[in-house]
């Protein structure tokens, strides 16, 4: 009997599901699986194109296509005066997404954001550990020190919250708009803590976004629909389906052959062949990224700012690109933060080529042999650490320095490199996190980071002074005059050899419009549209 | 009979124990951790990577977490996933059904075409098919399955576009999985253009899983062929004046095969490795793209069960083909 129920129940499901053919279905080929569907206790790109930036919504939000801010749940906000107290007004009406497991009673309220947060930080929340999953990290609130600048969360009103801070701290607008902060249901989360079903939170999600949740395949399909009553009004599109498809050839042959209308990430040697299809517009951007090489600046001769800039002068910096980057191309870096990003400083220029000069300074100072860092692992801003490692070789053992190449695997790689007392240049690099300089300059060369990631174990006195001034700062305007400074001190004092600012590929099917790469390197399907 | 299988069972017991140590230390052997893999470029300050390394128990003395992965183990807890927060039971249960439709039609694929042409291959030996046929099984038993499926998608899904590229069925069909088997539940369903797009489907992932089978089960065909066709017995019948078709087929060929069956049990093995590269490359949701995933991202306990619960279908399989063996040749009984 139990059987004969079962198999009824599937029939009918399978008339209910099966009725969407002639909707507007728009198919994204991901990369990888999400690992689950709650932005907070994820970290992987993958992960929030599955979770943050299609269910969910957050205070503020990064421009389409852009780092700068614009209103998202919150109309407007205002800052105190000392950069202490940020209150959000929020945008009345919003409606959660209502699903066959969620049916909400209420709209979005102030009760919502203050949980939003809290479960994040605070041990005394069910929601902060193990009652609601097993070994819960909350790997981005620490990561971008909340846990630090936050004293509080407040309601004042249905409509009104107020974010109390420790100190003054001006990336903290751009972290409001990272996927950690997305905004959750704090309705849907009693509800599944009175039916003991918590771990559901993260694999049937409920937001405020432009699509919402149907249903996921582990490691196949992801489907969506779109939220008919979202509060930016209604997507063109009706549903939106991931269909993770992890290797990168087979991912451009799905869009080449009409199985899916945007694909990530191609191969470089790919780009070619793409560009030379009809069918498909291969779309690029500068990405908000930066390879680089960390000398260690504790170690002589490598304490000497003129060895360092010696060093980057040996190197021939268009032939290494040209090399690695090939037919996918890069941006010659002169400064730590791309030229995207606001305080890029244009009059900064990064050390030319020029060996002689170079073979006389570091003849004077003794340097004879160094050891020259490579890993295994494929990154967005250095496809082949190896290949750089060698062709980098080539050119030092033409001004007379001997490198010695030091290989780990990935993840004993970066735990090796960032010993203080680890010799020699390290190649590594960044994507950032919310656009803000910030986020580039005192993640990787503040003091405090010396044994995270400053893996120059570089701490300037006059830099340090400049970022943490403008990490204080509130206005803009100022903030971009101690940025531009810093970059002057930066390119003077030589930490590291950068390298190049990567582009961002993805392969978009010619009758979808809408669809915008973005800096952040986050894919958004809000405001696309498809031709049938 | 039955002394011979208790026999056989008797011995996956330390084999058992052999496997949850291996799995246990080889992901341990891998430099880094899984707090480390999660951290990426963002490193993780001193102090905080300690607090998680308590908090993921990993500061115990390794003997410590070898008895407490065990004792789970022993009592059916395999654990959750580090990284998804999902049961590992869980994901197997949902995914191993598709590495098994798939293996089972790699493998129909290789017999279907390996056993009869080991025969063909057997009985002209020397002829220009034979030579042809064993160049081409080594050629197919030395295929890198990555490069191999690439170029499958490549010419008959991109170029021709006979085949979808990659899947396990088109995105316009959606359904709740019953058994988890594509090809069974679209014909549960009773939707044939569904039932349709899963064979499609299956195609080019089951060729290139069934290659390496296939030159393997091929070869062995016609090595036993070539053996049995030379027995007094396979004279004797030819002597009596039977059909050349009759020789073959009833009195050789049923002989031949015992060694085959062996050969076709251990291939299982071969099935599961080969799955982890057919998997990647053609989005096939099963165990082999899981296990690559959690390795990666040193999902410690991800890999220690999956594993263990891999190894114990192989052992099952081995057991079943160990017990077919015994009762196509009464030989072994005895010994």
């Amino acid at each position: 009997m139990k059987k004969k129920l079962t198999f009824a129940a599937a029939l009918l499901a399978a008339s209910v599901l099966g009725g969407v053919a002639n909707a507007k279905t728009l198919v994204y080929c991901s990369e990888a699986s999400p690992a689950n569907f709650d932005p907070g206790t994820t970290t992987g790109g993958n992960d929030f194109d599955a979770s943050s930036r299609t269910v969910y919504s957050r205070l503020v939000e990064f421009k389409h296509g852009g780092t700068e801010i614009e209103p998202g749940l919150a109309d407007k906000w205002e800052i105190s005066d000392d950069g202490l107290v940020y209150t959000f007004h929020l945008h009345p009406g919003v409606k959660f997404q209502t699903t066959d497991y969620f049916k909400p009673t209420r709209d979005l309220n102030a009760d919502d954001v203050v949980f939003s947060f809290d479960r994040q930080f605070n041990k005394e929340n069910p929601w902060n550990g193990e009652k609601y999953l097993p070994n819960l990290t909350w790997d981005y609130y620490t990561g971008m020190d909340m846990p630090k600048y936050v004293a509080k969360w407040e309601k004042v009103d249905d409509l009104t919250v107020k974010l109390t801070l420790t100190e003054p701290n001006a990336p903290m607008l751009a972290n409001l708009g990272m996927d950690f902060a997305s905004i959750v249901s704090k309705e849907y989360a009693e509800q599944l803590e009175k039916s003991g079903k918590m771990a559901d939170f993260s694999t049937k999600p409920i937001g405020t976004g432009p699509f919402q949740f149907v249903d996921y395949q582990l490691d196949s399909v992801i489907r969506y629909a779109a939220h008919p009553d979202y509060f930016k009004g209604k997507e063109k599109i009706d549903d939106l389906v991931f269909a993770i498809t992890p290797d990168a050839t087979a991912r451009i042959q799905k869009v080449l052959a009409g199985e899916c209308d945007i694909a990530p990430y191609p191969n470089p040697a790919d780009i070619g062949t793409i560009k030379a299809n009809q069918d498909v517009t291969l779309m690029d951007q500068a990405g908000l990224n930066i390879g680089y090489m960390s000398y260690n600046t504790t170690v002589p001769p490598l304490d000497k700012p003129e060895v360092r800039h010696a060093l980057n002068q040996a190197i021939d910096r268009e032939a290494l690109i040209k090399s690695l980057f090939q037919d996918a191309g890069a941006t010659p870096a002169d400064n730590l933060i791309p030229p995207t990003m606001w305080s890029w400083d244009k009059s900064v220029k990064f050390d030319s080529y020029d060996p002689e000069a170079a073979k006389k300074v570091l003849a004077d100072a003794g340097l004879k042999e160094i050891q020259l860092w490579a890993s295994d692992r494929v990154r967005p801003y250095n496809p082949n650490f190896q290949r750089a490692a060698e062709l980098i070789q080539a050119d030092w053992a033409k001004v007379g320095v001997k490198a010695e190449i030091v290989n780990y695997e990935w993840t004993k790689y970066r735990e090796e490199g960032k010993k203080k007392d680890r010799p020699g240049a390290f190649q590594i690099g960044w994507t950032g996190d919310n656009g803000d300089p910030d986020n580039f300059f005192a993640t990787l060369f503040a003091c405090s980071a010396i044994g995270v990631s400053n893996y120059s174990s570089w701490c300037d006195k006059d830099f340090e002074d400049l970022i943490q001034k403008a990490k204080k700062t509130s206005d803009q305007g100022e903030r971009t005059k101690l940025y531009e400074q810093a970059q002057v001190v930066f390119q003077k004092q030589a930490p590291a050899f950068l390298m190049a600012h990567s582009q961002v590929y993805a392969v978009v099917r010619k009758n979808v419009s809408g669809f915008m790469m973005d800096p952040l390197g986050i894919h958004r399907f809000d405001g696309v549209d498809k031709a049938e | 009979m039955l002394r011979y299988l208790l026999n056989k069972i008797a011995l996956v017991i330390p084999t058992l124990i052999g496997i949850t140590i291996c799995a246990f230390a080889f992901v341990r052997l891998l430099p880094g951790d899984p707090i480390l893999a999660m951290a990426g470029e963002h490193g993780v300050a001193p102090a905080r990577y300690e607090q998680l390394k308590e908090q993921f128990g990993y500061n115990l003395p390794i003997w410590q977490q070898y008895a407490r992965y065990v004792g789970e183990v022993a009592t059916g807890d395999f654990g959750v996933s580090i990284s998804s927060k999902r049961p590992v039971m869980e994901e197997f249960k949902t995914l191993f059904p598709a590495t098994m439709e798939l293996s089972f039609f790699a493998m129909i694929f290789a017999m279907v075409l390996g056993i009869p042409a080991g025969i063909v291959a057997a009985v002209k030996r020397g002829s220009w098919f034979d030579q042809s046929l064993m160049g081409t099984a080594l050629v197919g038993y030395s295929m890198p399955i990555f490069w191999w499926g690439l170029l499958l998608i490549i010419f008959f899904s991109g170029y021709l576009g006979w085949t979808p590229v990659s899947g396990r069925i088109g995105l316009q069909f959606f359904f709740k999985p019953i058994t988890g088997f594509m090809t069974i539940d679209t014909l549960i369903y009773g939707k044939w253009d569904a039932f349709r797009s899963a064979l499609s489907h299956l195609v080019l992932p089951a060729i290139v899983l069934g290659t390496i089978p296939l030159a393997v089960i091929a070869r062995q065909t016609r090595s036993a062929m070539l053996e049995v066709l030379g027995e007094d017995y396979v004279r004797t019948a030819r002597a009596k004046g039977l059909s050349s078709a009759r020789v073959i087929g009833v009195h050789a060929l049923r002989n031949a095969l015992i060694p085959v069956v062996t050969t076709i049990g251990l291939q299982v093995g071969t099935l599961l490795a080969g799955a982890i590269l057919t998997e990647t490359i053609f989005a096939w949701p099963g165990i082999g793209k899981w296990m690559v995933d959690s390795i990666f991202k040193r999902d410690y306990v991800v890999v220690q069960s999956g594993l263990l619960l891999i190894a114990l279908i192989v052992m099952a399989v081995n057991l079943i083909v160990d017990v077919l063996y015994a009762v196509i040749n009464p030989r072994i009984r005895a010994a």
